[in-house]
């Protein structure tokens, strides 16, 4: 039995959703809902389906089963898509010789706007505003490839935050930033999800920092293994038996 | 120096040089706009396999005794698109689904001339582009199809941009992807068949590689790079319009050979103002 009833405030909702590679099933009958203001930390081992999820969730690709709907419509419905805001894994930007300025790439985090020709100036704004939010106003001029990968790293975040999106879905966003950088960003989604009620799915591998930052755990291998608070989780036999005996203390030990 | 502004005027007073150069710059223009995008998106020899369809396509006009550019513009455009859908459906890759429609273009083309006969002349004068030669009637339908090319990338110029940095991140912001990349093929395609006759099938793909690669030497942005290619490709087609004839030397091969010394240009001054830049900055 399954309830196919969608709530008005579920950001993100699926249902049933199974989606197969040539016949090979990577997610199976995925059921889960986000309401606003949501922060899931979603966690895995390596091809547990965590990348095609994010896939699915971004209308990137098609379930083969069930229905999935954002902001309560499915993705040919949705119109406005500087809603959602998308940082991929790092491993998309190959061509370091790619001759484009910081500026024109963060400008493209706003290409969906339709309306896009009348408001040049505003965008211009908008990517200046996220720039000095993310401290690499200084950076604006620069050309892509000849930054560190901690500074492409930056300009990709300021990319999928500059259309001020409700959702913000994060691919493993912490890589090739410095400790101190990674702090300020994790302290930076932490503001937009508290003070703005951004919804954020975010894809780790860090268990501990989902424990810090997120409100809830979605731990997915093939299914749903665990959605829920990740006190709960911590609670759970779950851990034990995902992590170890002793990972209850290592993990849960720094969530207070 | 008088004598030199009235050899120029005089020069600019022949109706066949104003034609060429007109329809030649409008030509360039499109060419080293499209040039940026595709070899960014590592398209590069796209060109050069629509350009032997082109041939074919002029093989098949002479063989039908229809004009060969009715005959090439519907064929490339097709043949582009069949590009597209080879690399997309059949699990290909993009520079073998080119390979594939480029070789049946130039073995149909050399089977249709034999067949034919009698046309190998009028053919041979299509490898090596014959500007100078260009009606009335073509440099109005140049001017009207760059127009149509110029337009679109305008109008798309910012999808364009994210489809070329990375087509995920596009199609994941609402950008239909499909479309874009249909009306590029096209676009190529058409641009494709205008170029042939400015230096010819066999050269093609230079006017759409050289002002690029030149751009991509010195550019400061993605804008600037569309700036420095068109500039440095309108100018040597018109410069090599110019000395070709003043100088009666082959034009398309004049324009080709002044774009490749731009490149060699840009190379240089690149790697020369580079060497001091420690990588990391």
């Amino acid at each position: 039995m399954r309830i196919d009833v969608i709530s008005i405030s579920d950001i993100v909702s699926v249902s049933g959703v199974s989606y197969a590679y040539n016949a090979v099933e990577v997610l199976s009958d995925i059921s889960f809902s986000m309401q606003q203001g949501d922060y899931v930390g979603l966690v895995g081992p390596n091809g547990s389906g965590k990348s095609t999820l994010i896939r699915l969730l971004l209308g990137l690709l098609a379930p083969s089963k069930g229905t999935l709907s954002i902001f309560g419509s499915p993705h040919r419905e949705l119109r406005n898509w500087n809603r959602i805001g998308y940082l991929p894994q790092k491993i998309h930007f190959l061509n370091p010789h790619f001759p484009s300025t910081v500026a024109e790439i963060v400008s493209l985090g706003l290409v969906a706007n339709s309306d896009r020709k009348s408001r040049a100036s505003e965008n211009r704004q908008a990517v200046d505003r996220t720039l000095e939010l993310l401290g690499i106003e200084d950076l604006k001029k620069k050309l892509i490839g000849s930054l560190s990968g901690g500074q492409q790293q930056r300009v990709f975040i300021a990319r999928a935050l500059v259309s001020s999106p409700e959702l913000l879905i994060l691919d493993e966003p912490a890589t090739a930033l410095d400790p101190g950088t990674r702090e300020n960003f994790f302290g930076l989604l932490h503001d937009l999800n508290h003070q703005q009620r951004v919804s954020i799915i975010l894809v780790t591998h860090d268990l501990g920092s989902v424990g810090v930052f997120a409100s809830k755990l979605l731990y997915l291998d093939k299914k749903i293994v665990f959605y829920g608070n990740f006190d709960e989780f911590c609670k759970s036999d779950h851990m034990a038996s995902v992590f170890g005996p002793s990972s209850q203390h290592i993990i849960c030990h720094k969530h207070d | 120096m008088s004598m030199n502004s009235i050899g120029i005027a005089e020069f600019l007073s022949y109706g066949f040089i104003q034609r060429a150069l007109i329809a030649g710059s409008f030509i360039a223009l499109i060419c080293s706009l499209l040039g940026v995008i595709l070899v960014l998106r590592r398209l590069s020899l796209i060109g050069d396999g629509l350009s032997h369809v082109t041939f074919g396509g002029v093989a098949l006009g002479l063989f039908l005794n229809v004009y060969p550019l009715y005959v090439s513009l519907p064929l490339v455009v097709f043949s582009s698109l069949g590009i597209l859908r080879l690399a997309d459906k059949a699990r290909m890759y993009g520079d073998a689904a080119i390979g594939i429609v480029s070789s049946i273009g130039i073995a149909a083309g050399v089977m249709l001339a034999s067949i034919g006969g009698g046309f190998n002349i009028d053919l041979f004068s299509y490898l090596f582009g014959n500007i100078l030669s260009i009606s009335e009637y073509e440099v109005a339908s140049s001017i009207m199809l760059s127009l149509l090319v110029l337009a679109t990338i305008v109008f798309y110029f910012n999808e364009i941009l994210s489809i070329t940095f990375d087509e995920e991140f596009a199609r994941a912001s609402g950008i239909n992807t499909g479309r874009i990349n249909t009306l590029l093929v096209m676009l190529t395609g058409i641009t494709v068949v205008l170029t042939m006759k400015v230096v010819g099938i066999m050269l093609t793909s230079a006017l759409l590689i050289l002002p690029a690669s030149t751009a991509f030497q010195l550019a400061r942005g993605f804008r600037n790079a569309m700036v420095i290619a068109a500039i440095t490709s309108v100018f040597s087609v018109i410069a090599g319009i110019t000395l070709s004839f003043m100088m009666d030397l082959p034009t398309g091969a004049s324009i080709v050979l002044l774009n490749a010394a731009f490149f060699l240009a840009a190379f240089t001054y690149a790697q020369r103002s580079r060497k001091p830049a420690s990588p990391v900055r």
